[in-house]
């Protein structure tokens, strides 16, 4: 069997890069990497038909591929169109995607409230950092933004629909997850909402995976609700022997201190979930005892909670200097271990000044 | 009185009931196609007519039906497009009602070339009284042997669902009426893979307009050479126009595709003329989401040749001078109407309408109704009018299915030829909830722009 398959090369904005047919242009550009990317919203590789939506992701196909070098008509989603072999593809050094790109992001804010500084995703929202890298200053919309109720769907999750951006990643997430599907889209246009009807309650081991997927703050985790702000939490990778066989028992602990203010899934640089958690991990397992702890967790995204960390940190003052009105203290041992130390044929009265290790090696 | 090939025989009572039909020749095209013809030759009939699709495209039908997918074992369908929403179009709903007979033939002869077994009706849901009136023709055509197993002993076997919508504009859209039709939300699919390859149920799908697949009936009846001779170039055969607005005798018309719009307003076998002996002040030729022309660049183009109706002829121009023949929903507007509050219906409507997947369109066309309500309502801004051009522009083709684009070029046409109408509206606020701009110089003949200096 020739086991050697053929690998298509695409070029974009100018970066080539082969990757394997069928791949899309997001992805290719994924493998890339950097500032080419084209940001996405809507679109999870984890779920399946997602992408499409949002239309953040447009590109210009400046030339169609190889065989067929012709540039596509439309600016295309690339998170839903495949690359064909010598595809050329233009992001960031099309202005006429920028532009377009400028006209997504005011249309996904027009009716979005803004409420950042009471919102519990931001720091991780997607929303936000789109907006700071490819959003106006100001909104040109003077009209009355669209409203909604809060929804408790379930005892753990709270749906407010006039963050949502209609990205359909939780019906995907419901649907491929779960075994009923009892949730999805009611509605049509600007009324379209997500939904459970007739407010039933999502309970299923695996509904919690929505809060996840979910790119702005419509669906937030009740148990943590208005518990912290993401930035001030350290993140450490953590796991547990799960007792559901679905479920991969690898998180990431939001702790502050000893306590566990709340459990995601791990994610990845692009926002998306390594793997599914299931609502025993994330709505109950809240002792640091319930977890064994791999170490900090980077966040790669480029929101504030990667922000600071190690640069610029405040040390306290050292308070004994200052009772001491500016003399350093002295110091009077600098021993490592007991174990140097431990030589009684050595007089301390012998020795001259701070006693110091090499006092004791001495032979 | 130009020659007819759907409506030749529209006249007859009774023509809705089977007997009638066949009596006067109904079923002899699909009699001559199952009989004596393979479905190679038939769609080599089709693709000789040089049919477009009728829904609004005008895509070669022949070359559509050529497109189809055929894997081994896995089985095809026949969609017939009768969610017939557009505002201003009416036509198919008029073929459906009284003559009946002559779409089920045509999707007969339809799903024998393309070797479809089942096939659907999608029915707007708003069209309650139809589906019964085609369910009754349907058994009817299965009592005398043409639907069901092995028709006229040929061995072919189809039969014909009639599905009714929910009352959704979007349902239209192919891949939205598909997943309407599977029972889902009806939104568009993103496409690839197109319906051609994985349509209904991820079969291969052909989805045609009810006038186009009743069109084959003719053609198969007088050949496909022979039909290519009715019409203007590209634009072959007869197209049934419905035509609405300030005119004298408002219907649907059967037209050779070789009038001048002119003759088509005036004539008294048409339209009859304005109606109260006003004076037209635009038109939009083709259903609500083609672009409004003002009259003078509607009778004539940009070149000062005569516009006809045809599809090239409408289209001439592009978007800057020009607008498209569409579905046909013929909309005419005299000098009392006011451009604005047009416009406001139908941004009105796009965004009623929109299925609110993708997002410029869902939010765009909300604000878009919001700014020209602000117009209409005397409290515009002049910057109005540059937010509305510049949402359009962000709008047109960033969106998954053309419904995006359909919302955007009323507006854009509007502001492109009835600037002044709009800042009429933002500078005089009072009057403008009084009276109407009138006819101003949307009249007024062309100035003829000279050939480019080379």
């Amino acid at each position: 069997m020739a086991e050697e398959k053929k690998l298509f090369k695409v070029k974009i904005d100018n970066i080539s890069v082969e990757v394997e047919p069928g791949t899309s242009i997001l992805n290719a550009a994924r493998k890339i990497g950097g500032d080419i990317v084209p940001p996405a919203m809507c679109y999870y590789s984890k779920l399946q038909g997602s992408g499409g939506k949002c239309r953040t992701c447009l590109v210009k196909v400046t030339k169609g591929s190889e065989a067929d070098p012709r540039p596509m008509p439309k600016l295309v989603a690339s998170c839903r169109t495949n690359v064909m072999d010598g595809m050329e593809v233009a992001n960031i050094t099309s202005p006429e995607v920028q532009e377009a790109r400028k006209g997504v992001v005011e249309f996904l804010l027009l009716n979005h409230p803004l409420d950042c500084p009471v919102c519990d995703q931001a720091g991780e929202c997607h929303l936000q950092d789109l907006s700071y890298e490819h959003g106006a200053e100001t909104t040109r919309y003077e009209f009355k933004r669209r409203t909604f109720d809060r929804i408790d769907i379930g005892d753990k999750i709270q749906l407010h629909m006039t963050r949502c951006i209609l990205c359909y990643r939780c019906v995907f997430t419901a649907d491929q997850l779960t075994e009923k599907r009892e949730h999805g889209v009611l509605g049509r246009g600007e009324a379209a909402e997500i939904g459970t009807y007739i407010q039933q309650s999502l309970d299923n081991n695996f509904i919690g995976n929505v809060i996840d997927v979910c790119p702005v703050g419509a669906l937030t985790d009740k148990t943590f609700r208005f518990k912290n702000r993401v930035w001030f939490l350290k993140a450490v990778d953590a796991h547990r022997q799960c007792e559901d066989p679905k479920c991969c028992g690898k998180t990431v602990l939001w702790m502050r201190g000893d306590e566990v203010f709340r459990v995601t899934a791990r994610k990845d640089k692009y926002g998306e979930v390594e793997d599914w958690i299931c609502d025993t991990c994330r709505f109950d397992k809240k002792d640091v005892k319930d977890w064994v702890i791999e170490g900090p967790r980077n966040i790669d995204r480029h929101s504030v909670i990667s922000q600071g960390h190690y640069v610029g940190v405040h040390k306290p003052k050292d308070t004994l200097v200052e009772v001491l009105d500016g003399r350093q203290p002295k110091l009077l041992l600098d021993i490592h271990s007991i174990s140097q130390v431990n030589r009684p044929d050595i007089d301390l009265s012998q020795i001259d000044g701070p006693a110091h290790s090499d006092d004791f090696n001495k032979q | 009185m130009g020659r007819k090939l759907l409506f030749d025989k529209a006249h007859i009572e009774g023509i809705r009931y089977y007997d009638v039909y066949r009596a006067n020749g109904g079923y002899g095209s699909a009699e001559k196609a199952l009989k004596s013809m393979t479905p190679d030759q038939v769609l080599d009939e089709v693709k000789k007519s040089g049919l477009r699709g009728r829904g609004g495209a005008g895509f070669p039908t022949g070359m559509k039906w050529s497109f189809i997918a055929k894997p081994e074992g896995v089985p095809r369908y026949l969609v017939c497009n009768a969610d017939e929403s557009e505002p201003g179009t009416f036509k198919d709903r008029y073929l459906m009602e009284f003559i009946p007979h002559l779409l089920i033939e045509g999707l007969l002869i339809s799903s024998y070339t393309l070797g479809c077994n089942s096939c659907y009706i999608y029915i707007r849901g708003e069209y309650a009284w139809i589906p019964d009136i085609l369910e009754q023709a349907i058994a009817e055509a299965k009592k005398n042997g043409w639907l069901g197993k092995n028709i006229q002993g040929t061995g072919f076997d189809l039969e014909i669902y009639v599905q009714r919508g929910a009352g959704a504009y979007i349902c239209g859209e192919e891949t939205a009426l598909i997943e309407s039709l599977e029972g889902k939300r009806g939104n568009p699919r993103i496409k690839p893979p197109f319906p051609a390859v994985k349509g209904l149920w991820d079969c291969p799908t052909v989805v045609n307009n009810v006038e186009t697949l009743a069109a084959v009936v003719p053609i198969l009846r007088i050949g496909g050479d022979e039909y290519s001779k009715y019409g203007l170039g590209k634009s072959t055969g007869t197209k049934l126009i419905s035509a609405c607005g300030n005119i004298n005798k408002p219907g649907v018309y059967e037209i050779e595709m070789n009038i001048s719009v002119e003759e088509f307003i005036y004539s008294d076998e048409y339209c009859g003329g304005i109606a109260n002996g006003k004076r037209l002040k635009a038109c939009i030729p083709g259903g609500s989401s083609v672009p409004i022309l003002p009259a003078n660049l509607l009778l004539k183009t940009a070149k000062g040749e005569q516009r006809m109706m045809t599809y090239e002829s409408l289209a001439d121009g592009g978007f800057a001078t020009g607008t498209m023949l569409g579905s046909g929903g013929f909309i005419v507007l005299d000098e009392d109407q006011c451009i604005v509050k047009n416009t406001l219906t139908f941004a009105r409507f796009y965004h009623h309408e929109s299925c609110g997947q993708c997002s410029p369109c869902r939010e765009g066309t909300g604000w878009m109704k919001r700014v020209l309500q602000n117009i209409e309502n005397g409290k515009g801004k002049m910057s109005d009018i540059d937010l509305l051009w510049d949402i359009q522009r962000k709008i047109e083709g960033n969106t998954i299915c053309p419904l995006g684009d359909a919302a955007a070029w009323p507006v854009a046409a509007a502001i492109r030829h009835f600037r002044d109408e709009f800042e009429w509206h933002v500078l005089h606020p009072d009057e403008a909830t009084k009276r109407n701009y009138g006819l101003a110089h949307y009249a007024d003949p062309l100035e003829i722009a000279a050939p480019a200096a080379v």
